[in-house]
């Protein structure tokens, strides 16, 4: 097994997890395994509803108390269960151990407050430094994220900046504590093409010299597939299939997987039909039995009926597919 | 006489006034100067970013923002009526184009409803049909958006905009707000439509590879101006114009890593106050001497014309490839 | 945000349906008692001439001023009428007319500030000025000012009452507008050459309603007071008609000696001001998009 090695920071086995509602309870995660190691960047794909925030909410314990219950499975978020953690431990876990950027920079910010002070404040209620050190350290790290006048981006209100501006902001302030472990929720969905391609090659390169993990989210195959190392395809509340980047894109082994990468536009001749996913996602009130996809799958059959389990089905590659699975171990 | 094409549009501006504070307030210029033409059966992709001006030219062709200068011609006439029943539009986000308290059929027939004469048992019967056209049972015409999925609205919404029998249809980023697998089956939809109904489309994208797959031609805009316009294929494989390449070069493609250095960055410059010259110029990454006069679109090679004067004055198709790149250029701020 | 991820096909529920509304309603005991006192009182107005042991207006001078007895629940008045039975008709004359004042306000505010936020411009203005004048004087001394000069009677109290609640109606309903005429589907009727009337009858005066409903709701409550505290002072219902704020005042003589006069009808007018108010609280932040979550 070619599995990058390194500490394993964040485990999630076999995870699921249901919201109470008036309707009765959404299944939103149906055992979800993953794992993420020390600096490498894993990108968690699919669509609205196949749980990758809910999965990445769960480990950081930011779902509402309420209505999210997890019925199985565990998460080890740096050795620890975060649902056991204290309120403290809790702070100290997101504050110096993982950072989270999320979709909209608006609300993350504090519309009443300089960027300046909202950075110094993180930087400062976290390390030791005084506010010359921290206000120094906050100017580097804008500078890093390429803001060419940092000086004059500390001194200004949220509502001033673009939004590609305000998301190297979030950026900065997500790395200023020096994390192990940042969690991006698709945070270029909001932006434009050519802002979108700043910010990832700023992830990318700030990632890799602070050698912090990343956990990307995203709908968007392409932008996974230039960014992350290893990813993983979600649908409806499992992983449908783990590898490397390179391996699911040169290969895809679920048949979900194959279907989102061919429907895309651009692999067929212009105005040739597209290659489409027939019927709609499963209805987490009242999942079907046995494989989640088999509706719309073209090659289910009577196996199908049964769960497939996320096997090994080559190096460092994983699915959940029963026709993978036979087809391996026949081989 | 040859006759006169479907729909053109010309030297369009469409200004709009904000006011801030208390006192006074300021112009914004969203749409300065476009042009360009629509023939029956064609389809013509608007590419750009945000605040680019596409979505206000989309609105300004249905009659749903005042026109400050220029001209919108359906078959060389500028009467409003033609307008409303010949041309139509299909939003972006299905789930707010549909009024929630209203059920299906009534929803599609809503522009025979509003034209008047019809007895619901009429407007019902067509709303099936329509319905049927459009991938949907008849059966569903009964029931309310809210119990539809995103894509199923938005083939609703698709009906509604057929139910007039138009020859063009502005589509405003009409998959943006669908999930990638229901996406194909909506552009499926419109290419099949457009097939059996001779129809004409306006598509206003961000998504190139979509404009690609289902644009005859494609006119690429910034800050309110058509930068380049052409044949979808020699423009989005060969791009003349700096900001073409720019764009391009940030989709996100499977078979191209993420550029090691970061591209030209910058901000889009404001809208209220125009910048002389070439609009592009800051971020322009062959900026040169010549650029700070105002750039006209000229002709190119072939049927392309660009908005570029290292372009179009010098030999035809210098591509200004050649100047250097800083490799983290330093980048305007807002 | 964490609801984004959940849920099967992305479908808004509407909130009426799929008994979303009683599964809210249950969560909310509140809500649920608000609901229960509305209901008694519609159930009193309607069904008070069955349920009153006396008439209400039957005088019996032997029994004057008599305490609670198994004859007389509430006691008796200073003429011996059945202050149970009076209790029982106020809820005609207090909440009856608390809701004819809230209907006809509603419906006179909806329709000034509809058409005011479709046709804007001048006339727009002009009705706001016109309205901030109204907001600016204190409610209850313009409805005094009001049936004053009208003369009083019940009917010009009402009046008076409706005519100050109608600017707050103006605004809500306006600012509903201005925000519907905003939403795509406005748009789109408007791509297909809607008129303004158009617009208002199908698409903006139907998605207004719901806040508009919760305002009357919530308004209710205030307006059984203002409608009390004129017939207390005597700009409102005459004697001898049974209304709670009349005979709250004509009470207080006797407040020492004959708690019980005073009393009932005092508790009447608090219970059905605070159920109406429980309600509407209620049903606001049940219908509020902000506050419901899916």
């Amino acid at each position: 097994m070619s599995e990058p090695s390194g500490d394993v920071l964040l485990e999630i086995s076999d995870l699921s997890l249901v919201f109470r509602t008036s309707r009765g309870p959404i299944k939103a995660l149906n055992g979800v395994s993953l794992n993420v190691r020390a600096g490498e960047i894993v990108g968690i794909v699919g669509e609205s509803g196949c749980g990758k925030s809910v999965t990445m909410m769960a480990a950081t314990r930011l779902l509402p108390k309420g209505s999210a219950h997890i019925t199985a499975g565990g998460i080890r978020l740096f050795g620890n269960d975060p649902m056991k953690l204290s309120e403290r431990e809790l702070q100290h876990v997101r504050g110096k151990l993982v950072s989270t950027i999320f979709q909209e920079p608006m609300n993350a910010l504090n519309p009443t407050r300089r960027i300046g002070e909202q950075i110094v404040e993180i930087i400062r209620r976290h390390q030791r430094l005084d506010a010359k050190a921290a206000t120094s350290k906050a100017i580097g790290l804008l500078r890093d994220m390429l803001i060419s006048e940092p000086e004059r981006i500390m001194q200004a209100y949220p509502f001033e900046l673009s939004g590609g501006m305000r998301q190297r902001v979030l950026i900065a302030m997500a790395f200023s504590c020096e994390p192990k472990l940042i969690i991006a929720d698709e945070p270029t969905t909001a932006l434009d093409v050519t802002v979108q391609a700043l910010i990832l090659s700023l992830i990318k390169h700030k990632a890799a010299s602070t050698g912090t993990a990343v956990v990307f989210i995203s709908h968007d195959m392409a932008v996974v597939s230039q960014l992350c190392d290893r990813l993983y395809v979600l649908y409806a509340g499992r992983v449908a299939e783990a590898g490397t980047t390179a391996s699911v894109l040169a290969a895809p082994a679920h048949p979900y997987t194959r279907a989102l990468i061919r429907c895309l536009p651009g692999l067929v001749a212009p105005k040739q039909p597209l290659e489409q996913i027939l019927g709609t996602l499963p209805d987490l009130l009242d999942p079907p039995a046995g494989c989640l996809f088999k509706a719309r799958c073209r090659e289910a059959d009577e196996r199908c009926k049964a769960v497939p389990p996320l096997a090994a089905i080559g190096a460092a590659r994983r699915a959940a597919c029963w026709r993978r699975i036979e087809e391996t171990q026949s081989a | 006489m040859t006759e006169p094409p479907l729909l053109s549009v010309e030297d369009l501006e469409v200004r709009y006034r904000v006011t801030s504070g208390w006192f006074g307030g300021s112009d914004v210029h969203a749409v300065n100067g476009v042009s360009f033409s629509v023939a029956e059966g064609e389809t013509i992709g608007i590419v750009g970013e945000s605040g680019c001006g596409k979505t206000t030219l989309g609105q300004a062709i249905l009659g749903l923002t005042d026109i400050s200068a220029g001209a919108v011609k359906l078959r060389g006439t500028e009467r409003d009526r033609a307008r409303r029943t010949q041309i139509q539009i299909i939003f972006q986000d299905p789930q707010s184009s549909l009024d929630p308290r209203l059920p299906v059929w009534r929803l599609i027939t809503e522009p025979l409803h509003i034209r008047g004469g019809y007895a619901n048992k009429q407007l019902i019967d067509r709303a099936s049909e329509l319905a049927v056209s459009v991938g949907l049972r008849p059966e569903h015409v009964d029931r309310y958006p809210h119990e539809f999925s995103g894509g199923q609205r938005q083939r609703i919404a698709i009906a509604r905009a057929l139910a007039v029998e138009p020859a063009l249809l502005v589509l405003d980023e009409p998959t943006s707000a669908l999930d990638v697998s229901v996406q194909a089956q909506i552009v499926n939809l419109l290419l099949s439509l457009q097939a059996q109904r001779k129809l004409s489309y306006v598509l206003i994208s961000h998504d190139v590879s979509l404009v690609r797959h289902v644009a005859d031609r494609v006119a690429v805009m910034y800050l309110g101006q058509i930068v380049e316009e052409g044949p979808t294929l020699d423009v989005l494989d060969a791009p003349s114009h700096p900001y073409t390449r720019t764009l391009l070069d940030a989709v996100p493609r499977f078979d191209r890593p993420l550029a090691s250095i970061a591209p030209r960055a910058g901000e889009l410059p404001s809208n209220r106050t125009l910048p002389t010259g070439c609009f592009f110029r800051e971020r322009c990454p062959s900026a040169t001497a010549g650029c700070e006069q105002p750039q006209l679109l000229v002709a190119a090679d072939g049927l392309r014309k660009v908005r570029c004067h290292l372009v179009t004055n010098v030999h035809g198709m210098g591509r200004p490839r050649s100047a250097p790149r800083p490799a983290f250029p330093s980048d305007a701020t807002a | 945000m964490a609801v984004d991820g959940i849920g099967a096909p992305r479908q808004a529920v509407s909130r009426f349906r799929e008994g979303r509304l009683w599964y809210r309603v249950k969560g909310s005991p509140l809500t649920l008692v608000g609901a229960a006192i509305a209901l008694v009182v519609l159930f009193v107005i309607i069904a008070a001439p069955l349920l009153a042991p006396y008439p209400p207006d039957k005088i019996s001078l032997s029994a004057r001023l008599a305490a609670p007895s198994l004859q007389h629940v509430f006691g008796t008045d200073e003429v011996g009428r059945d202050l149970f039975s009076r209790v029982l008709f106020g809820a005609r004359a207090s909440c009856g007319i608390a809701f004819a004042i809230v209907i006809l306000s509603t419906v006179i505010g909806s329709i000034i500030g509809c058409l005011s936020g479709v046709v804007g411009g001048i006339v727009d203005t002009a009705i706001m000025r016109l309205m901030d004048v109204f907001l600016a004087l204190p409610a209850l001394i313009l409805a005094m000012a009001l049936s004053a000069a009208l003369g009083p009677s019940l009917f010009n109290a009402m009046l008076a009452v409706a005519v100050v609640r109608v600017p707050a109606y103006v605004r809500l309903a306006r600012g509903q507008t201005l925000s519907l005429r905003n939403r795509t589907y406005v748009k789109a009727s408007r791509s297909f050459g809607a008129s303004p009337a158009y617009l208002l009858r199908w698409h903006i005066l139907p998605n207004a309603l719901s806040p508009i409903i919760v305002q009357a709701t919530l308004d209710l409550g205030g307006t059984i007071l203002t409608a009390a505290a004129l017939s207390f002072i005597g700009l409102g219902a005459q004697p001898p008609t049974s209304e709670w704020g009349s005979m709250v005042s004509s009470g207080r003589n006797y407040f020492l000696d004959q708690w019980w006069y005073i009393t009932f009808p005092g508790l009447a007018i608090l219970i059905s001001a605070m159920g109406f108010n429980l309600l509407g609280d209620g049903l606001r932040d049940m219908l509020d998009p902000r506050l419901g979550g899916r």
